[in-house]
């Protein structure tokens, strides 16, 4: 069973992100990105059932520009067979994503598609969803356990409620959550070998995608600074500045 | 590390292998691959990197001499080299109170701190630059990992590094499940290049007694903001230097220098470098710094302007006098690592990148005799003292002992005279024999220097900044700041010095916290360490040793 992994190159967890002073965004250049946090639980989670004998092929998908191999090789160091590189310079909105990876899906004849349930850059969590929706095929998302079983997957997810388990017929899209597993560290010795894995370049032309803007971007600021607080000595003049505030 | 039980490691060999992706590291990784293509022969080389890509522990002023990448890529504009704001025009002003200064006529300023032809750059982006450069000449680059241990064999020959393991928790124990043991890297050659004080480089120098006979190595610690200002204000290529306040203008116990350089984009990049051979254990650099930026000189470009990133680094600037042996068996010392830095100019990239350009020929010409490596590369410095480099440092040998000596002013005369008037080559010779960590004064001797409270504009605290500087580290892990005697931070360091770490450290890594009973204990926040060094140079009891964290720790600087 073959399984395609999407991985989203975004700035890093650990960058104190900047909205650059004209409002058109953040700052992206010269800041270090990384593979989207949750695309990394995904991996991991297809590597672990492959290491189970329940897939057999894995192969990662990510869409951007020519750094974007740098995470596809993350990806091939964590144990994915081969990788799929749609070259596109510029923004990509999640809708054109979903086309994108539904058109790979059925091209690779995939069983399932992982991925992370958002990017840490949009927050969007839309393109899982999406992507079921083109295919018309199930989806389980919010992942925090997988187990694959013959044409059948079975997940639990994480709702608001509690625990919800799922039972869903494959080809499916599952996409991860935080405590579906803890992703292993890179070895050097595999992101060695990862470097003489094969990348496939595509273009979305290449899968019949057509690259349109559903959203626009109006304006991007920084949250509003908090102002400063005043220390009070007693519970009274807590109160009465409270009052003074008419909060309470 | 203590893991119990010996890990089977997995083993790559190499021709070469550098520590470090800095300007050494990679222009040596760049001229080996040159070399070997040019003699049609085949040299792998591989090179290493603790920050979690390359450029993400590069800080540096930095003002560039473009002498070593001409030589290295005659064509790098074609290539796109980062170099995109040539210097305009110099400035250099004597701060001799918060709020007044003088101004140096052009004539007056020493001819080694002239920038005609220089380039205001970020060191972090031409290391990303020279990176690429490098992988596509065939280098490999593993960033992310850290090398850990020296691999030494019976024969006492260096046979390459072992990079540190990953998933250990704070008690040394390997982590369920994620532990992965590190690599053995061996190579013919090793070359390292980690950078002023680095943690290797200090165990080789003491290993193979490397050591300077002349002069104790001397260090600086230099803190940086990166800023983005009104355009109006913004004159792309305009460089200013500083001496004095809030450093001494004339006295010789707190000593350094202050820089603004205007980049590119309406950036400008603002510093301020403190020599480690200061004597009042209370001053605080960090502080110090942020009370410069309100004189009037430096406040005019950055009021109304954003703060975007902060950091800091220790520099090496000994010069000549204190530059230890560079070669030992099977492998050198190129860069900071043996301390290149050529302080009358202020710049160790040119110097960093020709050592390592230099060393990177002598290892080449053993590698196409024939030779299996582990020999001394006697070729790298016989190279060296032919240099323009050895040149330039030998002009610049009494610059960094003048200033410690007799101060800004009057050891700025000097140095004036020795650099316009004799070319560098005067008839006199200063040495600084005082090592950085014995300078401290008592603190019952010395006067509590009281600093104003951050405004949030121009100044800011602390940890503010370090947040600034995008630092992490995996929260489970051993302390890599290891005491070799815990009980000295608070038994002698807290009397003798009222515990300078407190101060020195530019991120808030020790902390000196008083219990509910009065007891006091030595707090180390290992998370915030921005790898400056600092602290392994300036405690006064040399208890703090610096050892490399798990791979990826560390600050993400930007283009810093």
């Amino acid at each position: 069973m073959k399984a395609l992994v999407s991985v989203k190159r975004v700035v890093d967890y650990n960058v104190r992100v900047q909205v650059k002073s004209d409002g058109s965004g953040v700052i992206t250049e010269g800041v270090k990105h990384s593979m989207n946090p949750f695309d990394e639980i995904a991996m991991e989670e297809a590597v672990r059932l492959k290491e189970k004998g329940k897939l057999t092929e894995i192969v990662a998908i990510t869409i951007g520009g020519a750094k974007n191999e740098e995470t596809l090789r993350s990806a091939l160091a964590f144990g994915a067979d081969r990788a799929i590189h749609i070259k596109e310079e510029g923004d990509v909105q999640p809708l054109t994503a979903a086309r994108a990876f539904a058109a790979a899906l059925k091209k690779e004849g995939a069983q399932v598609f992982f991925a992370g349930k958002q990017a840490i850059d949009d927050d969007a969590n839309q393109t899982g969803q999406m992507v079921a929706a083109l295919l018309d095929i199930a989806q389980a998302t919010f992942a925090s356990k997988v187990e694959l079983d013959g044409g059948k997957a079975v997940v639990t997810r994480e709702v608001d409620a509690g625990l919800e388990t799922l039972e869903v017929d494959l080809p499916a899209v599952i996409t991860t959550d935080l405590r579906l597993n803890e992703p292993r560290y890179l070895k050097l010795p595999d992101i060695m070998k990862a470097k003489k894995k094969p990348i496939e370049t595509v273009t979305f032309a290449d899968l019949g995608v057509e690259k349109g803007a559903a959203l626009t971007i109006s304006k991007t600021s920084a949250p509003p600074k908090r102002s400063k607080g005043i220390m009070v000595k007693t519970v009274d003049e807590l109160v009465s500045a409270l009052k003074s505030k008419g909060l309470v | 590390m203590s893991v119990e039980t010996p890990v089977e490691r997995d083993v790559m060999e190499y021709d070469v292998l550098i520590v470090g992706a800095g300007p050494s590291g990679l222009a040596a990784a760049c001229k080996l691959k040159q070399i070997a293509a040019e003699k049609g022969a085949e040299i792998s080389v591989c090179v290493v990197e603790k920050g979690s890509e390359v450029g993400a522990h590069i800080l540096s002023g930095a003002v560039f001499e473009p002498r070593a990448l001409n030589e290295l890529f005659p064509n790098w504009k074609e290539l796109g080299a980062p170099l995109n704001a040539p210097v305009v025009r110099d400035e250099l002003h004597l701060f001799y109170s918060p709020q007044k200064s003088f101004k140096f006529l052009n004539f007056m300023i020493p001819s080694p701190m002239h920038n005609e032809g220089n380039y205001v750059i970020s060191l972090g982006n031409l290391c990303r630059w020279l990176a690429q450069q490098a992988e596509s000449l065939g280098v490999e680059i593993y960033p992310g990992f850290a090398a850990q241990e020296v691999l030494i064999d019976e024969q006492n020959v260096v046979r390459g590094v072992q990079i540190g393991d990953l998933g250990v928790g704070h008690d040394g124990k390997p982590k369920d499940g994620v532990y992965a043991p590190g690599m053995e890297l061996r190579a013919k050659y090793t070359l390292f290049s980690e950078g002023c004080r680095g943690h290797l480089g200090k165990r080789l120098i003491q290993q193979y007694q490397l050591e300077s006979k002349d002069a104790p190595q001397h260090y600086g610690i230099g803190l940086k903001e990166l800023w983005e200002i009104d355009p109006a204000k913004h004159e792309k290529g305009l460089v200013v230097h500083g001496a004095g306040w809030p450093l001494q203008a004339f006295g010789t116990e707190a000593t350094g220098g202050s820089f603004l350089y205007h980049l590119e984009n309406n950036q400008v990049v603002v510093g301020l470098i403190v020599d480690l051979s200061y004597s009042n254990p209370f001053l605080s650099p960090f502080d110090e710094f942020q009370r410069f930026k309100h004189h009037p000189v430096i406040a005019k470009y950055l009021e109304g302007g954003k703060r975007l990133s902060y950091g800091a680094r220790a520099l090496v600037k000994g010069g000549l006098d204190a530059l230890p042996k560079l070669v030992f068996p099977g492998g050198a010392l190129i860069g900071d690592d043996a301390g290149m830095l050529n302080y009358s100019k202020i710049k160790g990239s040119h110097t960093a990148m020709k050592s390592g350009m230099l060393a990177a020929e002598a290892v080449a010409e053993r590698l196409l005799a024939g030779s299996e490596g582990g020999d001394v590369l006697n070729g790298y410095p016989e190279k060296f003292k032919a240099s323009w480099l050895y040149d330039e440092l030998y002009r610049s040998r009494n610059f960094g002992a003048v200033l410690h000596k007799f101060g800004a002013l009057i050891g700025g005369t000097i140095n004036w005279i020795e650099q316009n008037i004799f070319g560098g080559k005067a008839p006199w010779h200063f040495r600084d024999l005082k090592k950085d960590h014995e300078t401290l004064k008592p603190a019952a001797q010395s006067q509590k220097i009281v600093y104003p409270k951050p405004d949030g504009k121009l100044s800011f605290d602390k940890l503010s900044s370090v947040f600034l500087s995008s630092t992490n580290h995996e929260e489970d892990q051993p302390v890599h700041l290891r005491l070799k005697d815990p009980s000295i931070p608070i038994g002698r360091n807290l009397p003798l010095y009222d515990e300078p770490a407190q101060r020195y450290c530019p991120a808030g890594v020790y902390e000196v916290v008083t219990a509910a009973t009065g007891d006091k204990r030595f707090q180390i926040n290992a998370q915030n360490c921005v790898h400056c060094k600092t602290c392994d140079i300036k405690d006064p009891s040399q208890n703090i040793t610096w050892v490399a964290p798990e791979g990826n720790g560390g600050p993400n600087y930007p283009n810093m």
